[in-house]
C-alpha cells in the first residue's frame, strides 16, 4: 500500500535552469561591481568623511542664508508648472494619434510611439544642457527641457489609458450616427480626462524634482547654487539649500498626490 | 410613442462655483509660472550651434564608437550599465528591511506609517544631490554613482516591495503556522515564494530607470557616459555629442526591451 503510494509521487523537477540562472545573474552583478571599482572596504574606511560632510552641511543649519534660497526656489516651481502645462498641452493630441483605437492607421500609431519612446530615452538634464547651448543660461532652456520631458511621459501614459477605455461607449455613439468629433467629445474625453489630469500632476511632481537639479547645467532654478557652493566648498550653504528644497518637494508631493487620489 | 416623448431627465447638476474656483486657481498658477520664464532671446551664436548640431547628427564621430580603449564610447556604455546593475543590486537588498518596516501586516499600523514616511523621504531626495554628497565621500567615479543609485532607489523599491508584501495571501502563512511551522519556515515557505516574482519584476523595472539615471549621474562626475557627454557639449563637439546620444538611445531601448520581456515572463 505504502509502496504503491510512494511510486506515484513524481520525481522532483530538475532545477538546473533555476540554479544556472542564479549563477549567471550573480556573475553579472559581481563582474559589474568589479568593473566599476566598487569596494565595500573603501566605503567603510571613508565613512568618517561622510560624517564630517554631513556635520558641515547640517550642523548647525545656516538659517541666515535661507532668505536667499526662497527666490530661486519659487523660480524652480514656476519652471515646473510651465513645463508640465506645455508638456500636457502637446501630449494630448499626440496621445490621440498614438492610440490604436481612435485613429486606426497602424503605421501612424507605430511611428508616433517610436517617436515618443525616442524622447523618453533622453534624460532631462541632457536636454537642458543642449538647450542651454542654444538659448543661453537661464530658465528658458530649463522650461523647454521640462516641456519635452513631460510631453514624453504624459503622452505615453495617456495613450495607454485611451487604449484601455470602455469601447462600448464609442460603439454606442457610432450606432447613433455620431462622427469622429462626437466620439472624442462624448466617449473618449470623459473617460480619459481624470487620468490625464492625474498624469499631468504626476509629471509636475517629477518636474519639481528635475527642476531642482537642472540649474546644475545652467538651466535656471535652485540647482545653479549647488555648483557654485560645492566648488567653493561652502557646505553649510549647500546644506540649507538641500533642506529647504527638500521640504518644498515633500509639501508639493503631498498636495499633488492627495489631489490625484481624489481624481481617479 | 408616448413613452418616447417623455421629457428627458434633467441634466446632472455640475458644481459651477467649485469648477470656476479650480479653473481660476490653475489659471493663476500658470500665469504666475510664466513670469518666471525669462526669455533672453536666442544666443547670437545659436544659428551656428544649430548648424553644428545638424552636422553632428549627419556625421557622428564613428572613431569614438570604435575606440575600444578606456577613453572610448564602448567602455563608457559598459561602465554606465555596470553602475546601474550594481546600484540596483545594492538597493534591491537595502530596500527589503525598509519594505518590511513599512508593511502593515508585518509590523502593525503605527510602525508601518513611520516606515512609509521614511521611504517617501528617501524617494523625494534628489539622486543628483546624493551623488554630489557621495562624491564628497568616496571621490569622483563610478562607486559614488553606485551608492547614489543604491540609496535613492530604496525609495521606489521599498514602496513597491511593501505593497506586494501587504497584498500577499495570508492563508499560506496561517496554514504553515497551524501545522506548527516556526517563523523561519513561514518566511522561507510562505512569504518569499509569494513575493519573489514581484520583487524581481520591480527590481528589473527599477534597473531600466537606473540605466537612464546612471547616464545622467556622469554629468556631476559620478562615472558613466554622462561625463563624456557633458565634456562634448561644453566643447561643442557635436559629432561626439551625436554619437553619445545615439548610443544612449540604443542602449536604453535594448535594455528596456530585454527587461520588459523578462518581466512579462516573471509575473
Amino acid at each position: 500500500m505504502n509502496q504503491a503510494l510512494l511510486s506515484k509521487i513524481p520525481p522532483k523537477p530538475r532545477r538546473i535552469k533555476f540554479y544556472s540562472t542564479i549563477i549567471l545573474v550573480f556573475g553579472i552583478i559581481i563582474s559589474s561591481a568589479m568593473f566599476s571599482g566598487f569596494s565595500v572596504i573603501d566605503i567603510i574606511s571613508n565613512l568618517r568623511f561622510a560624517f564630517r560632510l554631513i556635520d558641515s552641511m547640517f550642523f548647525p543649519p545656516a538659517w541666515d542664508y535661507a532668505d536667499n534660497v526662497i527666490k530661486p526656489l519659487l523660480q524652480t516651481v514656476q519652471m515646473a508648472i510651465v513645463g508640465s502645462f506645455f508638456g500636457a498641452v502637446i501630449a494630448f493630441p499626440v496621445a490621440l494619434i498614438a492610440a490604436g483605437n481612435f485613429i486606426k492607421i497602424k503605421w501612424l500609431n507605430q511611428i508616433t510611439r517610436i517617436f515618443l519612446n525616442f524622447f523618453r530615452t533622453i534624460p532631462a538634464l541632457v536636454l537642458a544642457s543642449l538647450f542651454v547651448s542654444i538659448f543661453g543660461l537661464g530658465s528658458f532652456a530649463g522650461i523647454l527641457a521640462l516641456t519635452i520631458f513631460s510631453f514624453g511621459l504624459i503622452s505615453k501614459m495617456t495613450y495607454e489609458s485611451i487604449e484601455a477605455i470602455d469601447y462600448g461607449q464609442v460603439e454606442a455613439i457610432i450606432s447613433l450616427g455620431g462622427n469622429r468629433f462626437n466620439i472624442f467629445r462624448y466617449a473618449i474625453l470623459p473617460q480619459v480626462l481624470p487620468q490625464f489630469i492625474s498624469y499631468t500632476l504626476y509629471a509636475f511632481e517629477v518636474n519639481i524634482r528635475a527642476a531642482a537639479v537642472l540649474g546644475y547645467v545652467g538651466a535656471g532654478g535652485i540647482g545653479q547654487y549647488y555648483e557654485i557652493f560645492l566648488s567653493l566648498r561652502r557646505f553649510e550653504f549647500v546644506g540649507i539649500i538641500v533642506m529647504i528644497s527638500f521640504g518644498a518637494v515633500l509639501l508639493i508631493d503631498f498636495i499633488s498626490s492627495s489631489i490625484r487620489r481624489r481624481l481617479v | 410613442m408616448t413613452t418616447l416623448s417623455k421629457p428627458l431627465p434633467k441634466k446632472p447638476k455640475i458644481n459651477t462655483i467649485r469648477k470656476t474656483v479650480v479653473f481660476t486657481i490653475v489659471f493663476a498658477l500658470i500665469v504666475w509660472g510664466l513670469q518666471g520664464l525669462n526669455y533672453n532671446g536666442i544666443m547670437p551664436s545659436a544659428s551656428g550651434t544649430i548648424i553644428g548640431m545638424w552636422n553632428g547628427i549627419i556625421h557622428p564621430d564613428i572613431d569614438y564608437l570604435t575606440n575600444w580603449t578606456v577613453d572610448g564610447l564602448p567602455y563608457a556604455v559598459v561602465e554606465t550599465i555596470a553602475i546601474a546593475i550594481s546600484g540596483t543590486f545594492v538597493s534591491g537588498i537595502l530596500a527589503i528591511p525598509f519594505a518590511l518596516l513599512a508593511s502593515q501586516n508585518i509590523v502593525g499600523r503605527r510602525t508601518s506609517k513611520i516606515g512609509k514616511f521614511i521611504i517617501t523621504m528617501i524617494r523625494t531626495f534628489p539622486e543628483l544631490i546624493l551623488a554630489l554628497i557621495f562624491i564628497g565621500i568616496v571621490g569622483p567615479g563610478a562607486p559614488a554613482g553606485i551608492l547614489a543609485l543604491g540609496v535613492h532607489s530604496i525609495g521606489m523599491l521599498g514602496k513597491l516591495y511593501s505593497e506586494s508584501i501587504e497584498s500577499m495571501d495570508i492563508g499560506v502563512k496561517e496554514a504553515l503556522q497551524s501545522c506548527g511551522g516556526n517563523n523561519m519556515e513561514v518566511l522561507f515557505r510562505a512569504v518569499i515564494p509569494q513575493v519573489a516574482p514581484e520583487f524581481l519584476s520591480y527590481t528589473l523595472f527599477r534597473f531600466e530607470i537606473n540605466v537612464r539615471s546612471a547616464a545622467t549621474l556622469g554629468l556631476v562626475g559620478a562615472g558613466g557616459i554622462g561625463a563624456s557627454l557633458i565634456f562634448a557639449i561644453r566643447a561643442r563637439g557635436w559629432e561626439r555629442v551625436a554619437i553619445i546620444v545615439i548610443a544612449l538611445i540604443v542602449t536604453v531601448t535594448i535594455i528596456d526591451i530585454l527587461s520588459s520581456q523578462i518581466r512579462k515572463k516573471l509575473v
